[in-house]
């Protein structure tokens, strides 16, 4: 800290639910250095000027996704956000759009973990299997049909970009939606029926208008906007498909 | 169950003026807007197909207003945002296709975005050769 010279301005949003009525934003002068990413400058403000400043971290290398907020209006990851690149302009820090704000930047994730829970988020096999029988095999051309959706992180910044889930939280939302296409597309795995019931609703892939955003925000590529609208094809492939051979379905 | 509700008080943001939020909002709705004038000339269409059925005499007068000048600057609007909106779809196709591969490589999702383009461009290229053809 010592030889820094520079200060930035850290406008951080406020809520203290036992006293605030609603969010208000808080100005911190923050000395930093080059390498500081947005979650240290926040540190540094919990560690050194307020206390009281409440926010989610665990990682710092965008892994374990909890430190997804919003900076300068952008869904980000506050770890993987450098401080260098908004400096000498103030930056503004909120907490993740679309979720109901806990306290300060923490947000509500209930909504989010019942989804994940709702798509069964773990491989169901075809057919019951036994040890004796080995482990199960898979050529690399059928990990890639699903290993860019099995990176989400559950950050939640695709929520925070998803109008439609802002709107209306019933809509099941990007992320999840990409990780039941992350199982269905596993050649291990026999579920897509039991998921795509949830997938086919107006809530599921149909809740989608094609706004994208959560592809571009994504910090691991996972590009939920590819994986909804995929299954957009295989609802309308199952809706019909059932006219011709009922009990089928696509695959 | 949670048994701290009581001590908790959610604060739920609104979404009034949300898509003025970020300029990525905003290019969506300029996207979805685009197809009132797509619906626009989808009528004007309909009703020279109407006018064609009610006889020569109607359809010629139809032909006629499309030549009136506010008729023309309504088409040349309506190319423009018909460009916009082509470009719009064709960027978003990449996004409702599941992953090409060539030769082991994965297709970049801008590659099949510009063949969309490209086949757009040379079926309408065609298109107007035909009727350059049979025009006397």
């Amino acid at each position: 800290m010592a030889d820094s010279t520079k200060i930035i301005e850290m406008e951080v949003m406020r809520y203290r639910p036992e006293q605030d009525k609603e969010p208000f934003y808080q100005t911190y002068s923050v000395a930093f250095e080059d390498d500081w990413s947005v979650l240290q400058g926040l540190q540094y403000i919990k560690d050194d000027l307020d206390s009281s400043l409440s926010f989610r971290w665990s990682c710092r290398m965008a892994i374990c996704g909890s430190c997804g907020m919003m900076i300068d209006g952008v869904p980000s990851l506050g770890c993987r956000t450098f401080l260098r690149n908004f400096y000498p302009n103030k930056i503004r820090v909120v907490a993740l759009e679309h979720f109901p704000i806990e306290r300060d930047l923490v947000v509500v994730m209930e909504d989010f973990i019942d989804k994940l829970e709702s798509i069964k988020p773990y491989i169901i096999p075809k057919q019951p299997r036994k040890i004796e029988q080995g482990e199960y095999l898979q050529t690399p051309e059928q990990l890639e049909k699903y290993r860019q959706f099995s990176t989400c992180i559950n950050c939640m910044l695709c929520y925070a970009a998803c109008p439609q889930y802002g709107l209306d939280s019933k809509f099941t939302g990007p992320g999840i939606l990409a990780l039941m296409h992350r199982y269905n597309a596993d050649s291990r795995d026999g579920g897509r029926d039991e998921r795509m019931a949830l997938g086919h609703a107006d809530e599921g892939v149909w809740g989608c208008s094609a706004v994208a955003y959560c592809s571009e925000v994504c910090p691991k590529g996972v590009d939920p906007a590819n994986a909804i609208n995929q299954n957009k094809m295989g609802s309308v492939i199952d809706y019909f498909f059932r006219f011709v051979a009922p009990g089928e379905t696509a695959k | 169950m949670n048994t701290q509700t009581d001590k908790r008080r959610p604060y739920i943001r609104s979404m009034n003026g949300w898509w003025k939020r970020d300029p990525y909002f905003k290019r969506y709705l300029a996207m979805e807007a685009t197809s009132i004038l797509v619906a626009v000339y989808a009528l004007i269409l309909l009703v020279g197909l109407f006018r064609l059925s009610q006889g020569e005499a109607a359809y010629n007068g139809w032909l006629e207003a499309l030549k009136n000048p506010l008729s023309v600057g309504l088409h040349i609007l309506i190319l423009l945002v018909f460009i916009y909106h082509s470009w719009s779809w064709f960027k978003i196709m990449p996004k409702t296709l599941a992953s090409f591969y060539f030769r082991g490589e994965k297709v970049p999702q801008a590659v099949i975005t510009w063949i969309g383009v490209a086949v757009s461009m040379a079926l309408n290229l065609l298109v107007l050769a035909i009727l350059a053809g049979v025009q006397p």
